[in-house]
């Protein structure tokens, strides 16, 4: 299943499947803690930020595309509370995965992917759709800058 | 019950005391020497939150793991149930004391389910886990300090009635004492969906026809405690003029914000006959042949 993943999730989406269940919510535990902190330029001006309804708990992004078109780089902030541990780790997961890479690579992630990552069975799909949603918002957000 | 109550002066106002707990009372009973047969139970919106660190001792419990059936849109049987007594070292005789994020909302939701199994003793951390950590008091994220499985948590067979609301019944019981506790932007059905963005699962907005609004919230004070009893009489009795001798069904999007408010009208306020319309707003809004009224008034109870 997992080698029909774009390559930026099937790392990320072997290494989940390689655990059992709580060790599984160990490691997006450990994806939580290592959400990167915003820079300097967003951490001052939070309306800048977009936020996420279908998460429960509230997080915020913004993301930023380096040239135009699908060649060009895209790169992903988010910020979440952390009390809200469940979705900095659905955040930080989306980071490891796409900050940096092409426009193209980001746009052509099928929505599908969130589902790929054996984490249904340890957060519940209902959980799962707030990362569907972060995903839907960071794509609108990647093309509308890359002026695609 | 094998724990004594929280003998606490503040909470004896409330209607039934002995289903609340305070952080200082948990702490002390946590610390004494044999503190007897008492379990803590986490439960939270966020599935991640105890692994961040809980209250020593304490144990898991998911609403939508470990509460809900996975076929089923239902809780839970008395054979899943007993599993997870088991599995969480509760036995019928243990006390439970439940806690969780959000100004317990979840954790009056999972105290819900324990009472559909009519476990005799099942209260509430008044003020959950936000209390506990701006009080400063420990949490940790070893397991060491969790109790031992269990067995023979007896087989109970679910009894709903008394406390859960089915749509039958709440299309039964239009025009009665039906408190719908969503935002107020949920209640009167305005929306803001923009397009290309993901639906959040209801096809219609607005509330089920002659329901009052008052959020759930308004039961919690600042600090994630419940209001004193005064605050709370003002609000369902003042302001809806409520009677506590009179039936109440209380309903959210899908029962876990009502269960909190099902509590305080139950054990805060001594309401003697409320339910749990957990189906809420997700059945009722979606659900054929179901009338809807939208806008910030209740709304007339359509003739059949």
């Amino acid at each position: 299943m997992t080698d029909a993943l774009p390559a930026a999730f099937a790392e990320i989406a072997d290494d989940f499947h390689a655990l059992g269940g709580k060790d599984r919510l160990q490691l997006l535990l450990e994806f939580s803690q290592s959400l990167p902190a915003l820079p300097e330029r967003y951490a001052e001006h939070p309306e800048l930020l977009e936020p996420v309804p279908e998460c429960q708990s509230p997080i915020f992004l913004i993301t930023e595309v380096d040239g135009t078109g699908r060649d060009a780089t895209a790169r992903l902030f988010f910020s979440a509370p952390p009390e809200a541990p469940t979705t900095r780790g659905f955040a930080s997961i989306l980071a490891e995965a796409l900050d940096g890479r092409t426009v193209g690579e980001v746009l052509d992630t099928p929505e599908a992917v969130t589902g790929e990552l054996g984490l249904a069975e340890v957060v519940s799909p209902l959980r799962l759709n707030g990362m569907a949603g972060m995903l839907v918002r960071i794509k609108r957000q990647i093309r509308a800058k890359a002026a695609l | 019950m094998t724990v004594p109550v929280d003998p606490t002066p503040a909470l004896q106002e409330y209607a039934h005391p002995e289903k609340l707990v305070t952080t200082q009372w948990l702490a002390d009973t946590l610390g004494a020497a044999g503190s007897g047969n008492l379990v803590v139970v986490e439960s939270d919106e966020d599935v991640l939150l105890y692994e961040t660190g809980h209250i020593p001792g304490s144990v898991k419990i998911d609403w939508h793991l470990d509460l809900n059936d996975q076929v089923t849109r239902d809780y839970v049987d008395g054979e899943g149930f007993a599993k997870l007594m088991d599995a969480s070292g509760i036995t019928r005789e243990t006390t439970v004391v439940v806690y969780g994020d959000k100004s317990n909302w979840w954790a009056a939701y999972a105290l819900w389910v324990f009472e559909l199994f009519g476990h005799p003793d099942v209260r509430l951390l008044d003020g959950g886990r936000a209390a506990w950590q701006a009080e400063g008091r420990e949490l940790t994220t070893s397991t060491d300090a969790v109790p031992a499985a269990t067995s023979g948590y007896p087989v109970i067979e679910r009894e709903d009635a008394p406390i859960r609301a089915f749509r039958e019944d709440v299309l039964d019981f239009l025009g009665g004492q039906l408190v719908d506790v969503r935002s107020p932007q949920e209640f009167s059905g305005e929306r803001t969906h923009m397009p290309d963005y993901p639906q959040e699962g209801t096809v219609r907005g607005g509330h089920i026809p002659s329901a009052r609004s008052v959020p759930w919230a308004r039961a919690a004070a600042e600090d994630g405690r419940f209001k004193s009893r005064t605050d709370l009489e003002a609000i369902y009795q003042g302001e809806l003029g409520f009677d506590t001798s009179a039936p109440v069904i209380a309903y959210c999007r899908i029962g876990e914000r009502s269960a909190h408010t099902w509590f305080a009208l139950t054990y805060l306020l001594g309401f003697e006959n409320v339910r749990n319309y957990d189906g809420s707003w997700t059945e009722w809004g979606n659900a054929v042949r179901l009338p809807i009224a939208v806008g910030t008034e209740p709304g007339e109870v359509p003739t059949r």
